[in-house]
């Protein structure tokens, strides 16, 4: 695949990235960045109250503050006909009922359900004007017993009419009697009970969306902080019912982070896109951090009991988990899916368990949406397979890392099916641990506990062998198991007449190096220069169609998508050279960026060809003038990267502060396009990680007020909080997409907590500390 | 309240509201976008620009203390042809993915290694420990002020 002329900057190449120099130089373009003349600016009123009925809304001393042009709310939504946020994703329940939605107008009209819940605007001339007007709004608020609890969620009144118990969906995965049996008569099971923290998203920039209404043509316009603009404008078109999608063009420019959290379809762009009709003014709104806690879609949050079965030699025969998932007020986007088919499905980890149940409680509760935050599901699996695993080793006295090798599939066991619904395509699972077994020195363990011992800390070690499905999905299965939408990705390449060729992608970039990656790609695949390529992202006025990126999808599943649009191009010129050769076609072959005719010394360069093909003086007379392709991508299976983490801990006894001394990560992605950036995805996932094991917790207090609202109170990683990370990869290539790649920006969030929590509950000897283990945690479970 | 200040050479009169942030100034009224509002709580660092050479959280100054002051921002300090060697250390250690940080982490950095040369990894983790990024896990940013502060332990870029 990789060819001499682009070795440099060609697949497998550490080339920098093209993006950074508009970055490092401020001349980067965020969506607030952005204004429009006679812009206006939105902002909203939000619930002080988890719950509660809205009982009127007095907007007439607003109106009066200078320079506020409209106080719009729910009902003025309601009443121009939009629809509800919609969840894409239906769950079906053990019983074979749908889930149970509970109704999700963007703007709240009669209740409020988490403390932040928007249900109204103002629109102003100035920023300052929209906060003053309102704050002059007085709203009735009659409150009432919020829901706030996850572990009670179900034993208290409904929150949403039709929703008895707050119980969104019972689900389940595998064989239930099956796997009671294993563990009935198993030689020993472990017992565990964790809880999963919910997690605040927190990319750097926060959310923000430009409206923008067209009267002479009857269009909009969205700029928004999206990971997905052309899904979020199928959502607005569709279900919110806007405009029509040919009537309505979302912009996703540069995007400061997403994790997830910009994903989902939310209240305030679909609020400034209609509202800038509505007003006849560009409607602009920015976030505050404050707003940004409170309002995007919070991650993880489960409490789960788990057993794990071992026979006399330590195989694994059994393992049954029964969770209960906060799923917050409402369905967010893609909510319903993650702690099912994102979860239950990873509960194999990298084992042979012949049996497997999962049950799933997906519940109601008076916070703020939960869906998709990086790993998604997946870190949540890790979290319940990788900690009851490493307890069992602790309770049979055996070595964390034999017990773990004994029970691995192995390479000769591939394609693997698992008893909850995968086929693992291929892997290498042992030389993975070794490599991380051997880059943590894992023989000299003992010495180093016993100088820690020494200098009066406790030196604990853990590890996470995790698995995880990327690259989603092959749409007919999404489709089959409740996806609202195929999960395909397009790709076009449209070689200029000069031969500088430019890429469109469905994926998005938003930190991932995207215009870089793809570049070298494309460039490696046409055999020109890296410098020629350049990617366009982010736009549906430019872009064909997408569904953007998450589940580490964007290059297994977008760029093989481009792969094909290349390969099509390259048929194309085949042919095109074949007549200006005057060969036959199936004699022209295409090597190292030239059309070479088989056994003679005729060839033309590829700039020669797209020329041509521009200029068709000497050109195939059935063939269309042009050189420009596009594909769309289905993938037939997810990607598998997997991969062993290892953390090493020191505690202060003292003090109970727990310092991550050691971080390994090997991972194995398959092939890697630019190693640079496979690190730095792995350095900052693994950071996520440690913020959930050791730092981060999103707590609502009994009245279901976010006491974590603000940098503040929500303790996120910062430099001296993590120490420098030791990554390496193993390469088995994915065996079903043409790049053999699988994806790598999530495993470091999906693998490090575990291997975290493994660590600190062996340095303090104690299985009862939850995430994050804060010093008072660490203190209290050293002082039994 | 009328204010003057140099803002990357250039000298700026603004008649402004008093309460009107650093920030404000330098985005809206100067339309320099390269300094981000990551946070409200002055913990962020994503706004860091420099004022009188030192570096400063710019949502955290109001105009009438910086009347009459110096402003270095991101836009100041190099350009894509012409880079910073802080700029192009970021670049070289892939330092930076989404870049909303960046900004302010350079301006921060250059400080740093400004007020002490002598720096190991640890100093410079302390002395990042006001600017926050949620893409790199810190390492290769940590790597990038070693490269620039001319450490060995900065390592090949």
């Amino acid at each position: 695949m990789s060819s001499s002329a682009a070795t440099a900057t060609g697949i497998g190449a550490s080339v920098l990235r093209k993006e950074d120099l508009r970055f490092i130089t401020g001349n980067g373009r965020y969506t607030d960045d952005l204004n429009q003349p006679g812009q206006s600016y939105a902002v909203f009123l939000r619930s002080p109250h988890a719950r509660a009925r809205i009982i009127g809304i007095d907007t007439r001393e607003a109106l009066k503050v200078p320079g506020v042009f409209a106080v719009l709310t729910g009902a003025d939504m309601a009443a121009d006909g939009l629809g509800d946020l919609p969840c894409g994703w239906e769950v079906k329940q053990k019983d074979g009922s749908d889930m149970v939605r509970a109704p999700h107008p963007p703007l709240a009209i009669n209740v409020v359900n988490y403390v932040g819940e928007p249900y109204g605007v103002v629109i102003a001339a100035t920023r300052a004007a929209a906060r003053q007007g309102a704050e002059a709004v007085m709203t009735d608020f009659e409150e009432r017993e919020p829901v706030v609890d996850l572990a009670t969620a179900r034993d208290s009144a409904a929150i949403h009419d039709g929703v008895p118990g707050n119980l969104a969906y019972d689900w389940e995965l595998g064989d239930r009697a099956a796997t009671e049996a294993a563990l009935a008569s198993a030689a020993h099971v472990t017992r565990l009970d964790l809880t999963n923290n919910r997690l605040i998203p927190n990319a750097m920039e926060p959310r923000a969306a430009l409206g923008v209404y067209d009267r002479s043509g009857d269009e909009y316009t969205l700029y928004t902080t999206s990971q997905n603009p052309h899904l979020e404008r199928l959502v607005l078109s569709a279900f919110v019912q806007i405009a029509p999608e040919h009537k309505l063009r979302v912009i996703a420019p540069d995007v400061g982070g997403g994790f997830g959290s910009k994903i989902f379809v939310y209240a305030e762009e679909t609020t400034v896109v209609w509202a800038a009709r509505k007003v006849g003014r560009p409607v602009k709104w920015t976030a505050d951090r404050s707003e940004s806690f409170l309002a995007d879609a919070h991650g993880r949050d489960h409490v789960t009991h788990a057993e794990l079965g071992l026979d006399a030699d330590g195989n694994f025969v059994a393992l049954k988990v029964e969770t209960t998932a906060n799923l917050g007020a409402y369905l967010s986007t893609f909510g319903s899916s993650v702690p099912t088919y994102l979860y239950g499905t990873l509960l194999a980890g990298q084992y042979r368990t012949p049996n497997i149940h999962v049950e799933v409680h997906g519940v109601y509760t008076n916070t703020c949406p939960v869906d998709a935050y990086r790993g998604a599901g997946r870190p949540e699996a890790t979290y319940v397979v990788e900690r009851i695993v490493e307890t069992a080793a602790r309770e049979l006295g055996q070595d964390p890392a034999a017990l773990r090798r004994r029970n691995m599939i192995r390479p000769e066991q591939f394609p693997y099916e698992t008893p909850v619904a995968l086929i693992y395509d291929t892997g290498n699972y042992e030389a993975s641990l070794d490599r991380a077994l051997e880059l943590v020195d894992y023989a000299g363990f003992p010495a180093r506990r016993a100088a820690s011992e020494a200098a009066g800390r406790k030196r604990g070690i853990g590890f996470a062998c995790y698995i995880e499905a990327c690259g989603l999905a092959p749409s007919q299965l999404a489709i089959q198991l409740g996806a609202g939408v195929g999960l395909y990705e397009s790709g076009e390449i449209r070689v200029n007449p000069t031969g500088s060729v430019t890429v469109f992608t469905g994926s998005h970039s938003h930190g991932q190096g995207h215009e870089t990656t793809f570049a070298q790609v494309v460039s490696d695949r046409f055999g020109i220069p890296f410098e020629n390529v350049e990617v366009v992202h982010g736009d549906t006025g430019r872009v064909e169609f997408g569904l953007g990126t998450y589940g580490s999808r964007s290059l297994a599943v977008g760029g093989s998508a481009l792969v094909k649009a290349a390969d099509k191009l390259i048929v194309k010129g085949r042919r095109i050279a074949a007549h200006m050769l005057e060969a036959d076609v199936d004699a022209v072959a295409f090597e190292d960026g030239q059309f070479v005719v088989r056994d003679s010394n005729q060839s033309l360069a590829f700039g020669e060809v797209a020329f041509a093909a521009y200029v068709p003086t000497n050109y195939p007379t059935d063939l269309e003038p042009g050189f420009s392709e596009k594909a769309f991508y289905d993938p037939q299976n997810f990607t598998y990267p997997a991969g062993t983490h290892i953390a090493e801990v020191e505690v202060d006894a003292d003090t109970g502060v727990v310092t991550l001394v050691n971080f390994v990560a090997v991972d194995d992605f398959g092939h890697v396009i630019n190693p640079m950036i496979v690190d730095g995805q792995v350095h900052g996932g693994v950071a996520q990680g440690a913020g959930q094991a050791l730092l981060e917790h999103g707590i609502y207090d009994d009245y279901g007020q976010l006491v974590t609202g603000s940098y503040m109170d929500y303790c996120m990683p910062r430099a001296d909080d993590v120490p420098d990370f030791v990554v390496d990869t193993t390469v088995t290539p994915c065996t079903h997409n043409p790049l053999g790649v699988k994806g790598c920006g999530e495993a470091g969030a999906i693998g490090s907590p575990a291997a975290i929590m493994n660590a600190v509950t062996d340095a303090v000897g104690s299985n009862d500390v939850s995430m994050p283990a804060t010093p008072e945690k660490i203190w209290r479970a050293l002082a039994g | 309240m009328q204010i003057t200040l140099t803002v990357n050479g250039t000298q700026h009169t603004l008649d402004v509201p008093e309460n009107t942030l650093l920030v404000e100034i330098i985005r809206e009224h100067l339309g320099l976008t390269g300094t981000h509002v990551g946070c409200d709580t002055s913990q962020c660092g994503a706004c860091t620009v420099h004022l009188d050479g030192r570096a400063v959280k710019s949502c955290s100054m109001l105009a009438g203390q910086v009347d009459g002051a110096s402003v270095t921002t991101i836009e100041g300090i190099g350009t894509p042809e012409a880079l910073h060697p802080m700029q192009a250390a970021f670049r070289e250690c892939h330092a930076l993915q989404c870049g909303f940080c960046t900004p302010g982490m350079i301006m921060r950095a250059i400080d740093l290694v400004a007020e002490q040369p002598d720096l190991d990894s640890k100093a410079v983790r302390a002395g990042l420990e006001g600017n926050l990024c949620r893409c790199t896990g810190y390492h290769n940013i940590v790597r990038a002020v070693l490269h620039s502060a001319g450490s060995d332990q900065g390592g090949a870029p």
